[in-house]
Order: C-alpha cells, then structure tokens, then sequence
C-alpha cells in the first residue's frame, strides 16, 4: 500500500483540548491521517505539538476530545497497551541493556519468544544499518545511532502508528540532516503511519506528506509541504514557514501591487484597499542598477545561496535570496532595482 | 603524574592504611591473646555461646528485615515521587530526614505506646524492632537513593517502558531498579551497616541484639567482645565487598536477548 492511498483514517484526532490551569496548551485540535502517511505537526515552542503526541501516546490526558485509531477510540486504553512506537527528544535508550535488547524489549512485553525478538530486533537494526553494534551499550553509541536505535526499537513492535518527538533536535546540523533522511527512507519502507513534532521547518517540509502547522494550541493549516510553502493560508503560516518580508501592497480585483509590479493574491487576501504582502525571499529580485533608488546594505554567503539585505527608498529592509553566484556581482553601498516574480502573494491587513 | 605526585599519593595510602588497619590488628591481637600464648577461644565463643549466638543471628535478620522494608517502601515512593507527584518532593525528603534530629530517647519513648500494639500482635520477638530501623535508616538511604535516581532519565525511561507495553509495575522492575541499583546497593549497606551498630533503641527496648550483647560481653569477656565487634566490622567489609562485585557482574555479564 503507497502512503497516504487507502481509504479511511488510521489516527484521528478530534477536538483535543488541554488546559493546564488556566492556559490552554490545546484548543480544540482536529486532525486526520491516512494509513501510512506521515505528517508533521510543526509549531513554535510551547504551541501544544509535543502535548498533543504525548496525548495521542497516553502519557498525558487531555481535558476533552478523542484520539481513535483505525475508528476504536482510546480514550481508556493506557499507553502500554496502545500499540504506538514512541521515539523521544531526549535519548531514551535503556542504559543497562545492549541495543539488542534495547530493540527486543518491546517484544518481550508482548510475550514473543527469545528467538524471535532475536531474529526481529536484528532484522530492525539492519534497516537502521547498525547491525555491527547489536552488542554494545547505549552509552558506547554517538547520538545519532542512539536516536537510531530508537527508531528500531519503535519500528521492532510493529506499531500501528509511530510517533517521532523531535527525534534530532538533539543532533548537530549535519547528523540531523542525515538522520532525517534515515527516518523518511525507514518510513517508506516499513509504512508505518507515522506523526513527527517538531520546530524546525526545514525538516518538516523535508520529510512529510503533509504539514499540520500549530500555534497557540490550534491548527493554522494542514497541506502537502509545496503547498504550504507556495500558499500558506494565515499570517502565521507565511511568517513560520520561511523567511518573509513584509511589503505594502494595494489590493483590487485579486491582483496586488507592491513594488511596482502587479501579481495574484492569494486566498484569505484581503479582497481590496492597502495591506502587506508576505513576499518569500526568493521570490524578490535584485538589479544591479545605478539609477536605482534601493541600496544593498549587506550580503551574507551561505554557501550555494547568498542572503542580500537592501534597504528601499523609503527607509524599508528586504531580504532577498539568490543564488550566490549572482550575489557575488553585488556589494554593500552598490544601487539596485527591487522587484517581485509573478507568484501569488498573502496581503493582510496587519 | 610526576614522581613527586606519585610518592606522594603512595605515602597518603600507607598512611591512611596504617590509620585504619592498625586499631583492627590491635582488636585481633587483643582476642587472640591468653596468658599461654595464642588462642582462638573467643572466636569460637561467637558460635558456642548461645545467647551471643542468638543475638548475631537477630542483628543479620534484622538487618535483613530492614534493607528489604526500607526499599519496599522508599523505591517506589521515591519513583512515584519523581513521575508523578513532584509537589511531595520537598515532603518526602523531610519525612526521611526527620529521624536523623530526633535522639533515640525519644524515638524509644515515643513508640513505647506503639510497641505496646506491636509486641501485642506479633509477640516480643527482637525482630519487631526492625519498623523502627526502618524509620533509623530512611536520611541514609533516602540520600543514596536520591543521588541514584538522579542520575538517570526517570521520566524518559519509564515514558519508553510504557510506549513499548511495560505497565508501571514492570517498567519499574526491568527497567528503572536495574538503573539505580548500585543506589539501591548503597542504601541497603549503609542499611546494614546502621542495624549492625545500633545500640541505644534495642538496649532501652530491653532486646538483645549484636552489639548489646557485645556491651554486655564486654563487661565480663573483653575478648569475644572484641572478637565479636571486630567480626562485625569484617562482615560488613566483606558485604560491601560483595555488593560491590556483584554490581560490577550485573553489568558485565548483562547479556544478549535476556
């Protein structure tokens, strides 16, 4: 079965509220996923993601609404019965144990035989590629190869959904980067329906069929990762998921007009008058022009892209992004013309 | 390390060596000694005289009781605790330190109404005195304990357990106790070692236990009374030895697919 093709739900969540006193860490939360799909929750700190997996896990209890999987609700089920793969923030290895027996241990709680917890936690951390290591102690392995481990001891279950609690914010840049990948490709194969928390963007639209985006306990907009990006549907969306420039813009007849060039609105645009467009780094152009009445204020090189910093006229800074092989061409003090591609803006009245 | 340092460090372990070994060789010199020469009469005595007999074995049982009620009731409070009721926290650990200001005259007098119900229902066995040791030892093992649990991801750990179908009582039992043990190691020693010196409570409780029959030998056998102190401080020298090994196999021998 491909992700995200069958029909029906295998994790609902409905209407999930949480209230610690008197703030709410969620606020009505609903949010449905396919059979094998993976889908990121992604949010700030503190917007109720990580609450929200704790509860669909049975570590935390919500105040009201349901959490049902394939349809049976699991409101009384405790979680050690289930059946979700949990891997956490914090290394959560057993250290007394090899990493052998870290990956059989959930099948020991099931009753499997020696054998078969054997032969399947082998199984798991050969398609983690740690089968070498099956022997050593949790505290003998780099972090990456912990949070590995972890995922094969999560996956050794055969757990009908896999939950994944910002399983790499612990990693540095390029292990992240690498486990990530790890994840989507285990994903993939083994195809798990599987929810992931975290804050980090770039890695929910890396890995995730869809992106749920949070803030403040509430859902801003659930998409496919192109989508959110090209279409985000609130102010928060545009400002979480990207870097944005806020640029004032004139709306009629679902066109708007900032600096100078007409381009689409977007739905949830106001419909006319004065507003601000969120404009995408990449989506302004830079002009090498000595007419021109914008100044670049500074470059910064990061590698195959370069960030421009140009201040306008008017006093207003934009950030642009461009390849930096056409960055390289441009220097602090130099004069330019800014302009827009024709892509669809958000204009809000702020 | 330079050769100065290391000179040093040799001449601090001789030293320290000498400090501590020589009051035990003074102590087996003295109960070996006779006017003919060497004997080994006051060792025997330990086993041959009944009631030094009878009150060694009370103390190991004791000391038994103790250890096993003391992690019976402080583990999983101490766990329950940290997971679920970090509000107690502050509560427990000044419950648990509580006896370590209060003198044994008064614990002896204060419970002389409870003992009453105590030796009323269970009979006037010195074994009875082992709730009170349990209390006795709580600020030493609370604090053994406490470092112990500490030191690991509680919370994680048991998240984890339960995530892949441990419930609370085996989340604990397979994966939190191996954990703290060498805490839980700690605990039960120091546990051991309190039992096996204390005095005041068992003599004004009118029980004879090892060291107040070791007092009473004193005053009419000064060598099985030596004999028997000194034998006490070996069996908890060789009961550290022991737990400690122990630990360390646990460990290494922890093995594959259990």
């Amino acid at each position: 079965m491909s992700r995200g093709e069958a029909g029906g739900h295998a994790l609902d969540i409905d209407e999930l509220t949480r209230v610690y006193g008197d703030s709410r860490a969620l606020d009505g939360l609903t949010l449905h996923i396919r059979p094998g799909e993976l889908v990121a929750l992604l949010g700030p700190s503190g917007c109720g993601k990580t609450t929200a997996l704790r509860i669909v896990a049975g570590l935390d209890e919500a105040t009201s609404g349901t959490v049902s999987v394939a349809g049976v609700d699991l409101h009384r089920t405790p979680a050690n019965r289930r059946d979700m793969g949990m891997v956490f923030q914090a290394y959560s290895l057993f250290p007394h144990l090899t990493v052998l027996d870290n990956v059989a241990f959930g099948l020991k709680m099931r009753g499997r035989g020696k054998r078969e917890r054997r032969d399947r936690a082998a199984q798991m951390l050969e398609l983690v590629g740690l089968a070498a290591y099956a022997d050593r102690y949790a505290t003998e392995l780099s972090g990456g190869q912990q949070q590995r481990v972890a995922l094969a001891r999560a996956l050794a279950i055969e757990p009908r959904v896999l939950l994944l609690d910002e399983p790499l914010s612990a990693l540095d840049a390029k292990v992240r980067i690498q486990l990530r990948d790890e994840i989507r490709r285990v994903q993939s194969e083994v195809g798990t329906t599987t929810l992931l928390v975290t804050h980090d963007q770039e890695e929910a639209l890396a890995v995730a069929d869809r992106v749920a985006v949070m803030s403040r306990g509430r859902l801003e907009q659930v998409a496919a990762p192109a989508q959110l990006y090209a279409n985000p549907a609130t102010p928060f969306v545009a400002d979480f998921v990207g870097l944005n420039n806020k640029v004032p813009a004139h709306v009629s007849g679902g066109r708007a007009t900032l600096l100078g060039v007409g381009v689409p609105t977007l739905p949830g645009s106001v419909a006319h008058g004065v507003g601000t467009a969120r404009v995408r780094p990449e989506s302004l152009t830079v002009t090498g022009d000595p007419a021109g009445s914008a100044t670049v204020a500074s470059v910064a090189f990061l590698g195959a892209i370069s960030r421009v910093a140009i201040t306008l006229a008017d006093g207003l800074t934009l950030t642009a992004q461009m390849p930096s092989s056409a960055a390289r061409r441009l220097a602090p003090g130099d004069r330019v013309t800014v302009g827009v591609q024709p892509d669809g803006v958000l204009v809000v009245r702020d | 390390m330079t050769v100065g340092a290391r000179w040093t460090r040799r001449v601090l372990w001789v030293g320290f060596g000498l400090f501590f070994l020589f009051p035990l060789y003074a102590m087996a010199d003295f109960s070996t000694r006779s006017r003919d020469g060497r004997t080994v009469q006051a060792w025997a005595n330990l086993v041959h005289d009944e009631a030094l007999y009878d009150a060694i074995a009370a103390s190991v049982l004791l000391a038994v009781l103790t250890v096993a009620g003391m992690l019976t009731l402080l583990v999983p409070t101490m766990i329950w605790v940290r997971l679920r009721a970090r509000w107690a926290r502050r509560l427990v650990e000044f419950f648990c330190l509580l006896p370590l200001t209060i003198p044994a005259l008064v614990i002896v007098v204060g419970l002389r109404n409870v003992y009453l119900w105590v030796t009323y229902l269970l009979g006037e066995s010195a074994l009875t005195l082992a709730f009170v040791y349990v209390v006795v030892v709580l600020p030493f093992a609370y604090r053994a304990l406490d470092a112990s649990l500490s030191a690991v991801d509680l919370r994680t750990l048991t998240e984890a357990a339960r995530s892949l179908g441990a419930g609370w009582f085996t989340a604990t039992l397979q994966v939190v106790v191996p954990n703290i043990w060498p805490g839980m190691v700690s605990a039960a020693f120091i546990s051991t070692a309190v039992v096996l010196g204390e005095y005041t409570i068992a003599s004004l409780s009118g029980y004879q236990t090892l060291p107040v029959q070791i007092v009473l030998l004193g005053k009419s056998d000064g060598p099985t009374s030596v004999a028997a102190s000194l034998a006490t401080l070996v069996f908890g020298f060789v009961l550290l030895s022991a737990l400690s090994l122990l630990t360390r196999r646990r460990r290494s021998t922890a093995s594959v697919a259990r």
